[in-house]
């Protein structure tokens, strides 16, 4: 991405570096924080570690960084295990949720504070800490202290100071929890193009589904200490692994009741009801899950042709009006909620105590293991 | 009505305690600008010959001298070894060594000074320490460094070790972050830690009474045996000297620390 800025005041553009991250796993005491973690970042990609507060990802980082000791597993970075290596040889960045600016100097010492660690001359240390700062869009305050500057500029300063060494790894940990939403927005893009820019493998912690959208190539949906699933935004989205990934990313509709194979497709039995999903499943318990732009709403007409989709009678509860769409909420036949996006141009005339129709096709929908756990963290 | 009842109570009695405490040591200021050859107060007339006297008078000087000399070398010597042993404490994750461990530093605030002195004094004479500059620089140290460690450990607690493991990411290691992030962090407790050890060292005069030599005496030692020989009035100037002297150190180093406080 061009941006124009004169010369000779970019930062060096490195190459990432691979993580691998080989059955990682954390003790205290006998309860693991982290159990068990497989996961490989690529070189220059940006992966999120999304999940609930103590679901591991940030012990899972800490580790990476070298701030906790692994209880067993390997760690390697470029295929070198690190895993004894202290933290201050790593050559890691990382920026924190709280900053951690030291406070007793000014913006320009801060950022140079790295360089004068690796005995970086003054010369180049003074044009590496304008370059870091004009990346991230702060210049002329080289000379502020932490305290005198904003949230937002305080945290841009903390990202200088992690790049500004050209770090192959960049962690960052909730590092906009702090921010207002509107700031918190822009800094999002801002870290994506600094992302492009720098070249750096950057693994961001967060418990905010949507900003592990908008930020991630691939995101690490973390739960209980443990990986449920990796993949791209739209691989979790439209085909999560596990029901956790399901409700922790995004809204859906669930169907709970009794799975059986069916040809090359799988039958699900609600009470007196039987619906379809593509895709083959295990026997037993399971949970049927659609998005709600894949539901479509039909008005309850007897002489409704069936168009050899999924069909369930349901009644119209609550409709949210959203200016370029509308979601009804709907009361299904097990006594559930569902949830159904109609996008203005189609919606249909249904109003709020209407009977109706709820419709879908088989391939538009996933079938899980049912997994009760979930109930105690969503409701 | 009651409050401010109350609040002038207050104020009344803050001020008689206050009075209480610092009038009998004011009164050796007009002591010693007397022109009679005794003690006597309150004054008859003014002069200035006991502070000629003072510095005329190489017992004297040679005191002040030392007792300079032994106070730089103890603030020195006990503010390293306070700070490194506050910072310890601050990282023991062991509770209960930590809290037996800061007890045993803090003994010799409690501990009787005679008690301290006749140890002390003991062991020195096996030694070959007592009346040496080493001997007064270790025994003062020993009383010194509570102070340094209850101040430096004050501010230690206000220090955001957070910063320290963002040093480390950044690539520094221990005696770096230590260097360049935690010791300037907690300069304040640091620089009034060694005011009160320098002070400590400078009024002591129990344990020193008990080391002293002919070769080696400290301005109190000098001070208590002249009161005992003869009731000159150059001991009320060595004594105000002194007073000014702690005053303006301790007082000037708390203001200093709380303004660079402040200015975070």
């Amino acid at each position: 991405m061009p941006v124009d800025r004169p010369e000779g005041a970019a930062l060096p553009a490195g190459k990432g570096a691979r993580i691998d991250l080989s059955g990682m796993t954390k003790r205290y005491g006998g309860a693991a924080a982290v159990d068990d973690v497989t996961l490989t970042v690529e070189p220059g990609e940006f992966m999120t570690f999304l999940g609930p507060s103590g679901s591991g990802k940030t012990t899972t980082l800490n580790m990476i960084a070298g701030f906790t000791d692994i209880t067993s597993g390997t760690l390697r970075i470029d295929d070198r295990p690190v895993g004894d290596v202290p933290a201050h040889k790593r050559d890691i960045g990382v920026v924190f949720q709280h900053y951690a600016l030291f406070p007793h100097m000014t913006v320009a010492q801060n950022v140079a504070f790295p360089l004068r660690q690796r005995k970086v001359p003054r010369a180049e240390r003074d044009r590496l800490v304008a370059a870091a700062l004009e990346t991230v869009q702060l210049p002329g305050h080289a000379s502020r202290y932490p305290r005198e500057l904003s949230g937002g500029q305080q945290q841009r300063v903390a990202l200088a100071r992690a790049i500004v060494f050209s770090p192959r790894v960049l962690l960052m940990d909730e590092p906009l929890g702090a921010l207002d939403r509107k700031l918190r927005e822009f800094l999002q893009l801002e870290i994506k193009r600094i992302h492009r820019e720098v070249g750096s493998t950057f693994v961001f912690v967060t418990h905010d589904q949507e900003e592990a959208l908008i930020l991630s190539d691939r995101v690490a949906v973390f739960n209980n200490a443990r990986i449920e699933q990796v993949g791209t935004a739209r691989d979790l989205y439209e085909r999560p692994a596990t029901l956790f990934v399901a409700r922790f990313l995004g809204e859906s509709t669930i169907l709970r009741g009794t799975a059986t194979p069916d040809g090359s497709r799988a039958r699900l039995d609600l009470d007196g009801l039987a619906v379809q999903a593509s895709g083959g499943v295990r026997s037993g318990p399971a949970a049927l899950v659609v998005r709600p732009e894949r539901l479509r709403l039909e008005p309850d007409r007897p002489d409704a042709a069936g168009t050899g989709g999924n069909a369930v009678p349901v009644t119209v509860v609550e409709e949210i009006y959203l200016g370029s769409a509308r979601k009804l909420e709907v009361l299904l036949p097990g006594g559930g909620r569902g949830l159904v996006r109609e996008q203005a141009g189609t919606a249909s005339d249904l109003r709020v105590g209407d009977r109706a129709r709820l419709c879908w096709h088989p391939d538009d929908c996933v079938l899980l293991p049912d997994d009760p756990t979930t109930e105690r963290i969503f409701t | 009505m009651s409050a401010r009842l109350a609040r002038a109570a207050l104020w009344i009695t803050g001020a008689l305690v206050a009075a209480w405490l610092v009038a009998p040591t004011l009164v050796v200021i007009p002591l010693g600008f007397t022109d009679k050859v005794s003690l006597t107060f309150p004054p008859t007339g003014w002069s200035t010959r006991w502070y000629a006297n003072f510095f005329g008078d190489p017992a004297w000087t040679a005191a002040l001298a030392n007792s300079v000399l032994v106070g730089v070398l103890v603030a020195v010597v006990a503010t390293t070894l306070g700070t490194a042993a506050a910072f310890g404490l601050s990282r023991w994750t062991n509770g209960r060594g930590a809290a037996a461990a800061s007890v045993l530093l803090l003994a010799p605030m409690i501990v009787p000074g005679i008690i301290l002195a006749i140890g002390i004094y003991a062991v020195f004479l096996k030694l070959g320490l007592a009346g040496t500059l080493a001997g007064f620089v270790a025994a003062h140290t020993v009383l010194a460094l509570p102070f340094v460690v209850v101040s430096v450990t004050a501010s230690l607690r206000t220090f955001d070790v957070r910063l320290e493991t963002a040093a480390a990411s950044l690539g520094a290691g221990r005696w770096a972050t230590f260097r360049q992030v935690t010791l300037p962090l907690i300069t304040p407790g640091v620089v009034s830690g060694a005011l009160f050890a320098f002070v400590t060292s400078f009024d002591e005069v129990v344990v020193s009474l008990f080391i002293q030599s002919p070769t080696l005496v400290t301005l109190p030692v000098q001070m208590y045996s002249s009161v005992t020989r003869e009731t000159d009035p150059t001991l009320a100037a060595a004594a105000t000297m002194i007073l000014v002297l702690t005053t303006v150190l301790v007082g000037g180093g708390l203001t200093l620390a709380a303004r660079r406080n402040r200015a975070r």
